[in-house]
């Protein structure tokens, strides 16, 4: 019965991942092609040291070393889970225990360090957040759900971790009893933290009384298992996941080049080329003439939409920006917000009313403000800072060339730079042959 | 003063071993100026082969990238690398942080193939290897110097060293602030900013930039750009320390140091 009841949750709980995982993927690829196949080695190279390895989130040691413990025993319990996944299915009790013998007290006193050390942290997070309110998890764009969906993670970690416990506490106390399913005989598991805990917490109760506790405790965690890998799709928290592929995709470029646009430099040629015919068929005469810049998410490419799906909200970027410091409204996390939900809301779409559905929604307009990525200074901060490599910077860029370039919107000041830049190739109004005149003034 | 032009050298049949992108702010800008003065002054000290384009160069297209033109970036970008080829030109020292990113990053896809280095590099390998002596002029030794990182110079680009290199080479006392490097506030003055009125906030960033300056008790606020020199000294008017806290191009102390 059991049995059954597991197998059915497991591919409940998978198939429903598998089938939300594919539409987060059928999200991204709406994304505009780039080229991020080149040097793979260079590209495993960053993902080991900045995904597996965390190299960035060091430069703020405190939260690193919180985030450090969490993330440990999240990659360490995944073996506890195959154990789960092979008792469920066949029926046994610690399926592990009499095959790897000591290296099993070893491996599961291991795992039950660790989470008490992410239990701590997590403790930790839910003050930072909560009680100590630390400016970057009270600014404005995490008002309301994000929030909230930051908290029900620590949350499900506790309540995870609690099951972890009490399956164990109340195993060592039925072994110690002969009770438990795992031999018939007395004996002691020795796991590090539930040899003690176990005892003081349930020392007095009937052996029926412990079996349901270890059951709720088993079932309790696995539950909580299919809950979260379920609710990753939905949440802030699928970064666990996508930190890997996205800093495997990262751009490899020195930080201050910005794309050339190819389409440009089309046009551009054919401007300057005196030999050029203007009338002559485009190369691709089919292909729609593409905007510009970009209006909505699907004008941006598909490692923009992969960076949004990766963003944790940790706000590094915005603690960092120097825009947002001096009370200006651009956020670069809120960039990253908006680009997700607006892409989420264009899927669902997508989906529904057939590909390239028009909701007469756009992400600069609707999302965004004109306001809040004309404050950028494009100083790379909130790029440097981010522990996935998310670039934020890129999608201002490809909005303001949307305003340029197609909708002629520019600050009024700019216009000036602008026209003075052709007229005179200066951004003031001094012509091109004073430029030289510094070398006879004293 | 002696400031050769690529149209004269090439009359002359001659080939520099160096162009000086001068920039727009260090052509026009009265306070920049004084920097390209200073470093035509080490370049001429040292002997370096170099020359200017003169009235032959216009803006690198950086400001109007950054707003979003495109169009206008890649017509300058062109028609510079245009006038560059022509004169072969091999290597480039730009006085502009962002001149110095346009040029080594965005012009090569567009043809422009050239060695780009920031004046702080070359100023550094002229100390290197014993072409320039910091002997006979003022002193710096034992001042408190803080270097404010340009964003084009050091995240944009991870020249961080270079000019910290120089203001260690006047003997003087580097200190950081607390935000440096990797770490470095903007000016406020990138991504076209330095064009326009900033968006409605409750403070510049060229203020908030200022007080982690003088918060290290510096005498010289030292930068590398010339937009970033003009949101500092702006920044220090602001708080009324103009007459104790100067701001100054690294290439102005190494010229001053070698009593140029």
């Amino acid at each position: 019965m059991e049995i059954i009841l597991f197998a059915i949750l497991l591919s409940a709980g998978v198939g429903f991942f598998a089938y939300n995982a594919w539409k987060v993927r059928y999200n991204i690829l709406l994304g505009q092609d780039i080229d991020r196949s080149d040097r793979k080695g260079e590209r495993i190279k960053t993902m080991i040291l900045v995904a597996f390895g965390q190299k960035k989130m060091f430069s703020r040691p405190i939260p690193a070393l919180l985030h450090l413990a969490l993330y440990v025993a999240f990659i360490i319990t995944q073996i506890e889970l195959i154990e789960i996944a092979i008792d469920g299915l066949s029926g046994h009790h610690r399926f592990f225990y009499f095959k790897l013998g000591g290296f099993y007290t070893f491996m599961i006193s291991f795992i039950e360090i660790l989470s008490v050390l992410a239990f701590v942290a997590t403790l930790a997070f839910l003050i930072r957040r909560n009680l100590l309110k630390l400016p970057r998890f009270t600014m404005k764009e995490l008002i309301g759900w994000p929030t909230k969906d930051a908290n029900l993670i620590l949350l499900m970690e506790i309540v995870l971790i609690c099951c972890i416990f009490s399956m164990n506490g109340a195993d060592e106390v039925l072994y110690s009893r002969g009770g438990s399913h795992v031999a018939f005989a007395k004996g002691n598991f020795d796991f590090a933290i539930s040899s003690c805990l176990g005892p003081m917490l349930f020392e007095n109760l009937s052996i029926d009384v412990l079996h349901v506790i270890e059951r709720i405790g088993w079932w309790g965690h696995i539950l909580m298992v299919f809950a979260f890998l379920n609710y990753l799709p939905y949440s802030k928290h699928f970064h666990i996941l996508l930190a890997f592929p996205n800093t495997f995709y990262s751009n490899l470029e020195q930080k201050g080049k910005f794309t050339n646009m190819e389409s440009v430099t089309n046009e551009v040629k054919l401007m300057l080329d005196p030999n050029a015919d203007p009338y002559a068929t485009p190369a691709n005469p089919d292909e729609a003439p593409k905007r510009f810049g970009a209006k909505d998410v699907t004008d941006l490419t598909w490692k923009n939409l992969l960076d949004a799906y990766t963003c944790t909200e940790c706000g590094r970027c915005s603690s960092s920006c120097p825009a947002n410091v001096t009370g200006k409204l651009l956020s670069p996390r809120k960039i990253m917000m908006d680009t997700r939900d607006r892409l989420v809301e264009v899927g669902e779409n997508f989906r529904k009313h057939g590909k390239g559905y028009d909701d007469g929604k756009s992400l600069i307009g609707d999302y965004i403000t004109e306001e809040e990525i004309w404050a950028c200074t494009s100083c790379n901060a909130c790029v440097q800072e981010c522990p996935v490599n998310i670039d934020p910077l890129s999608i201002i860029v490809d909005l303001r060339r949307y305003l340029v370039m197609e909708e002629s919107k520019v600050p009024s000041e700019l216009t000036g730079m602008l026209t003075n830049i052709e007229n005179n190739g200066a951004p003031w109004q001094f012509a091109q042959t004073e430029r030289l005149n510094w070398a006879n003034e004293d | 003063m002696r400031v050769p032009t690529m149209a004269e050298m090439m009359a002359n049949g001659e080939t520099p071993e160096i162009l000086f992108w001068v920039g727009c702010a260090g052509s026009f800008d009265d306070r920049a100026k004084k920097i390209t003065k200073a470093i035509v002054k080490i370049l001429n000290k040292c002997q370096v082969n170099f020359a200017v384009l003169g009235t032959e160069e216009s803006c690198s297209g950086d400001p109007a990238k950054r707003a979003g033109n495109e169009f206008t970036f890649q017509m300058q970008a062109m028609m510079n690398i245009e006038v560059m080829n022509a004169y072969e030109v091999k290597k480039i020292v730009t006085a502009c942080p962002h001149c110095f990113n346009t040029l080594k990053n965005e012009y090569p896809e567009l043809g422009g193939n050239y060695e780009v280095i920031h004046h702080t590099q070359l100023i550094q390998d002229l100390i290197n290897t014993g072409k320039l002596a910091l002997e006979g002029g003022e002193t710096f030794k034992g001042k408190k110097i803080t270097f404010h990182d340009p964003c084009y110079l050091g995240r944009a680009n991870d020249v961080y060293e270079a000019p910290r290199s120089l203001i260690e080479k006047l003997d003087a006392e580097l200190v950081e602030m607390k935000r440096c490097k990797t770490k470095g506030l903007c000016c406020g003055a990138g991504g076209a900013q330095m064009f326009k009125e900033a968006e409605k906030g409750n403070k510049e960033i060229n203020v908030e930039r200022t007080e982690d300056a003088l918060e290290t008790q510096a005498e010289i606020i030292a930068t590398g750009c010339p937009f970033c020199n003009t949101m500092m000294t702006d920044g220090v008017k602001n708080f009324e320390k103009e007459g104790d806290v100067k701001v100054m191009d690294v290439a102005e102390l190494i010229a001053h140091a070698a009593d140029l």
